[in-house]
């Protein structure tokens, strides 16, 4: 446990220094780039949790999102609550969904999992667009106030609440690492039957993960109607973020919780420098052909390469 | 006392030195260019309508600078990719805004990437112009917005408005109408404003189910409205929906008094030359069209010289949509930078508000609220579009100006089936 | 207030169109149900092949139609290298499911982009003239566009039914399905005949793209809606039965097209879809499963 403190704190202190640097830097330019960036190593990590570690693919990482931006909307149409009260809210609804789907699909082999997590993008879509509470087709506005005490700018705090959920997803994936609940996991990814018939009780690991996983992504999502201003279903649930939160692990390397993080560093960096140099379509080109060269090429991702996967197991 | 004076030579000395360097700096700033940024979408669903629009902008800078660009210096437009997704419009504008240090910026295209982009321009005070983007200021109500879509102060009322004017007209009065559009934001306003012209008029809507924006097949939702038999069907549809809308029309062989109105993208000559003859009929939104009264001083220029480079370029090649309102944008902005002298906010946003401006899509005056204060929108209808060619939908032999009756290049043909022939 | 017309008219569209999604989903229900490859690119295959007939139609004049016959070949050939690398990567590593699914997301998006810097964004269609007539039985209207479509998707499903059910490698793939060690036992590759397979697969995409063009008009990331759908359709068949993926397409085309006349089309996506994770959850092995 004290290991998991130690950890904590050092990422603690890495998570301040790193905000202390972007203030710094003093240009809002650092912040909606930096935002962005953070947004994506919360999903890479929080995909990472069941795709890396149990092996189960998400592609509907769009629909989690999605599902805690609009409980945000809902809640603030409620009530006037704090953002993070909606992370948690977000989190909450986003998990149980996860929870539910998991417990439809994940008796299945992995590919239909991952089928029905495209159908529930789909699913999910069409009933956000049909709720008008929440805006349904026409969208919602959400303005972001002009000052927030202590931060000054709202996107510092929105930055700030990125940062702390990144700090506390990456813990709890390190926790699982070193875990009873790792191990399992990684029984399941490696050969689920034989988990199965050696007493792991596969379908409750799997769940924990689905239902974390979920959650996680479904916080992530709660500050982004405040990000874009105007929320549509069709922003919500756009494709790059799977396709980004999918391919950062698989970049980075999936086995530890340093690959999401640094894959999702690394291209998410570049994908905000490429926007405003190269600004065209090469930009994901570059996502498309990185993710298939990694993939063939490098199937433990950079970690792989950098010789850091000390305890990976598989094959 | 000697001393003293030789003090204050030398202070003088410096005084004329300093006063030197100041104005050889001033010197300096004027070869520096004025900049002018903002996103454009140059990839997925919206760059279409992005790389005419910023075609457009590029004429603009080159005519501007050909002028002598704007209070002494020349202009450079500063953009960046959008593609199409909001997510990538706030990083945008405050790279735009806090590492380029543009000295003015200008919206990419449509409502959502409006969205995105207003309050950061809040934030820093500038003046923002939005290209056809619907109601974006109606929550925020921010003073320097400016609307550059002709729909006045309630888009929602307007996107209809043309149609059920032509309809109006129509001997006897009309009195039931369906109405055709997608879950987005787009046709819940093209809704809401048929629905409050529909109870102004004491009209009965039949039909109002949407469909997803994903659809692609309208066969069987065309025939429900058939079944309906209404007298008006007001479309309200995105480019790809517009098309296949338009084909299961003409294959159901739909009919009704008008059909159309507000089906966007079939301004674009690659929805035309895909629809052909199946085309006749519809009646649509106009925001500009090359018709005698509409003819403005550099009108006619900008779309020769836009033509003239659209091939080249990949582009819409004739470009009566887009395009001039994003040359019309900038001539705007260069307006108001020229009549205040001034790059700052307020003074730029003061002025544009009290003034009207003269552009080649005609004169513009702005509203409270920054959307156009009078509204001038018309409705056009498809007629005797004989192939496929590009040539049938250049000018205004095939695009007919129906209305408003002020403005009519010709008179609607009625029922729809009368001009299916 | 639906009349039997209207009624009438859907189930048959519904018909129409379902054939239609039986044809893009039949390579899949190869790929994906006899060769456990999950293929997500292959709707992307598709719209590389509607844009294939496209060009052909443009630069020669082809028929769409026509165009089929010249990028079936070529798509067949692609299809043995795309499996090349795929089983050289993964299949053989024994670590196909994440790696391979997110290798086909790549070449989806790939897939994407290069058609959108080759073509644009704008939306590209046949010029043939059969693509705006109809033909009217009684009150039952049939276009042409989704006529063809639909006959065409009946002949590549029963091409590859009759291949795979009366030729010697279509038995043999067969039996790679079902057992890979008994095929190698008795002495032919099962490597080579899953190659075989898959490359098939692709050009059926090929050939349904070429469908595809004369349906709708087509830009670079249509594909995208396709992907749930063929994925429905190949499980809702029972995973690897071309005669299950043509009922099952055809079921879910009508239960659209029924959605959207009795609660309104914006329904009708969640409800085939819905459709797919109920099965998923209470008969996972499809509708016509073996």
């Amino acid at each position: 446990m004290s290991a998991f403190f130690r950890f904590l704190g050092l990422a603690i202190i890495a998570a301040c220094a790193l905000f202390a640097a972007m203030r710094a830097v003093g240009n809002d330019y650092v912040f909606y780039a930096g935002y962005t960036v953070l947004e994506y190593v919360v999903l890479a990590c929080a995909w990472n949790i069941l795709g890396g570690y149990v092996g189960y693919v998400n592609f509907g990482v769009a629909a989690f999102l999605a599902l805690g931006a609009y409980t945000g909307v809902a809640l603030g149409r409620i009530a006037p609550v704090p953002l993070p009260v909606m992370m948690l809210a977000g989190g909450v609804v986003a998990g149980l969904v996860g929870l539910g789907t998991g417990y439809l699909t994940l008796r299945l082999r992995g590919i239909f999992f991952a089928i029905a997590t495209l159908a529930l993008a789909v699913v999910l879509q069409t009933l956000i667009t049909n709720w008008d509470f929440v805006g349904g087709s026409a969208g919602v506005y959400a303005i972001r106030p002009k000052h927030v005490p202590i931060f000054g700018s709202y996107i510092q705090y929105m930055v700030f609440l990125m940062l702390t959920l990144a700090v506390v997803v990456v813990a709890v994936s390190r926790a699982i690492e070193t875990s009873g609940l790792g191990l399992g996991f990684v029984a399941i990814r490696d050969d689920e039957v034989a988990a199965e018939a050696t007493g792991v009780p596969t379908l409750r690991l799997k769940l924990i993960a689905t239902a974390l996983s979920g959650a996680f992504m479904g916080m992530a999502g709660a500050p982004l109607p405040y990000y874009l201003t105007f929320l549509e279903p069709s922003s919500a649930f756009n494709l790059t973020y799977a396709v980004n939160s999918i391919a950062m692990p698989l970049i980075g390397g999936t086995t530890m919780w340093f690959g999401p993080v640094l894959g999702a560093l690394l291209l998410g960096t570049a994908q905000q420098v490429i926007t405003v140099t190269i600004s065209s379509e090469v930009n994901l080109l570059i996502v498309g052909l990185l993710l298939i060269g990694f993939v063939v090429l490098a199937p433990q991702g950079l970690i792989g390469l950098l010789g850091l996967t000390g305890k990976r197991r598989s094959a | 006392m000697r001393q003293k004076v030789s003090v204050l030579r030398r202070l003088g000395g410096c005084a004329i030195a300093v006063l030197a360097g100041a104005l050889a700096a001033t010197s300096a700033l004027a070869a520096d260019p004025i900049k002018i940024g903002f996103s454009m979408a140059q990839s997925g669903p919206l760059a279409g309508s992005g790389k005419s629009a910023l075609l457009a902008m590029k004429i603009w800078a080159e005519d501007q600078n050909a002028k002598g660009g704007l209070l002494g210096r020349p202009v450079e437009l500063v953009y960046y990719d959008d593609q199409s997704n909001p997510a990538n419009v706030p990083p945008i504008y405050t790279k735009l805004l806090d590492v380029d240090k543009v000295d003015l910026i200008n919206s990419g295209y449509a409502t959502p990437i409006i969205a995105a982009a207003l309050p950061i321009a809040m934030q820093h005070d500038m003046v923002l112009m939005g290209l056809f983007g619907l109601a974006n200021n109606a929550k925020l109500n921010y003073d320097k917005y400016f609307s550059m879509a002709p729909t006045g102060e309630d888009p929602a009322k307007v996107a209809t408005k043309p149609f059920f004017d032509v309809a109006d007209q129509l001997v006897p009065k009309p009195s039931t109408i369906a109405v055709i559009t997608p879950d987005i934001q787009f046709g819940h306003s093209v809704l809401e404003g048929t629905r409050a012209a529909a109870e102004a008029r004491g009209m009965k809507i039949v039909y109002d189910r949407t469909f997803p924006p994903s659809m692609t097949d309208f066969s069987t939702l065309v025939r429900e409205v058939q079944a309906t038999n209404p007298d008006l069907v007001v479309v309200g549809t995105q480019p790809g929906q517009s098309i296949n809308v338009a084909r299961a029309i003409a294959e159901v062989g739909l009919n009704a008094r008008m059909i159309g109105g507000s089906m966007t993208g079939l301004q674009t000559t690659d929805a035309e030359t895909i629809l052909g003859p199946q085309i006749n009929g519809l009646v649509n939104f106009a925001y500009w069209l090359p018709a005698p009264k509409l003819q403005f001083p550099g009108s006619m220029d900008f779309l020769a010289k836009y033509q003239a480079k659209a091939k080249a370029a990949g582009v819409d090649p004739i470009g009566y949509y887009v395009a001039p309102w994003a040359y019309a944008d900038l001539q705007i902005l260069a307006a108001a930078v020229e009549g205040t002298k001034s790059l700052e906010g307020d003074k730029l946003g003061a002025f544009i508000h009290a003034n009207t401006f003269k552009t080649i899509i005609g004169d513009v005056q702005f509203g409270p609220g920054g959307e156009w204060a009078k509204p001038r929108t018309f409705l056009i209808q498809f007629q005797n579009v004989k192939s496929k060619d590009a040539n049938e939908f250049t000018g205004t032999d095939h695009l007919v100006l129906v209305g408003p009756p002020d403005m009519k290049t010709g008179d609607l043909i009625t029922p729809f089936d009368k001009a299916r022939q | 207030m639906v009349s039997f017309d209207l009624l009438a008219n859907a189930v048959v569209s519904g018909v129409l169109l379902g054939g239609f999604y039986a044809g893009v989903a039949a390579g899949a229900t190869i790929s994906f149900g006899l060769l456990d490859i999950a293929n997500i690119a292959h709707p992307a295959f598709v719209v590389f092949g509607a844009y294939g007939a496209f060009v052909l139609g443009q630069r020669f004049g082809l028929d769409p139609l026509v165009a089929a016959l010249f990028v079936v070949p070529v798509f067949y050939l692609a299809g043995l290298a795309v499996h090349q690398v795929y089983h050289r990567a993964f299949e053989r590593r024994g670590d196909d499911s994440m790696r391979g699914l997110a290798f086909f997301f790549g070449l989806m998006f790939v897939g994407e982009v290069v058609l959108i810097l080759l073509f644009g964004v704008d939306y590209r269609y046949t010029s043939a003239a059969y693509a705006s007539t109809s033909i009217k039985i009684g009150p039952v209207a049939l276009p042409l566009r989704q006529l063809i479509p639909f006959l065409g998707a009946l002949v590549i499903l029963a091409a590859a039914q009759l291949f795979l059910s009366r030729t010697f490698i279509g038995r043999a793939i067969l039996g790679v399905a079902q057992d890979a060690t008994a095929i190698r036992l008795m002495g032919a590759d099962p490597v080579r005949l899953k190659r075989i397979a898959f490359a098939i697969s692709i050009a059926l995409a090929g050939a349904a793209g070429a469908l595809l063009l004369v349906l709708e008009p087509v830009e670079p990331a249509i594909g995208r809606e396709f992907i749930g759908r063929v994925f429905a359709i190949a499980v809702l068949g029972g995973m690897g039965s071309l005669p299950g993926t043509w009922i099952a397409a055809v079921m879910l085309g009508v239960i659209e097209n029924l959605t959207s006349i009795f609660a309104g089309a914006s329904w009708a996506p969640a409800v085939s879809f819905g459709f797919l994770l109920l099965t998923l959850a209470v008969r996972p092995s499809g509708l016509f499963g073996r």
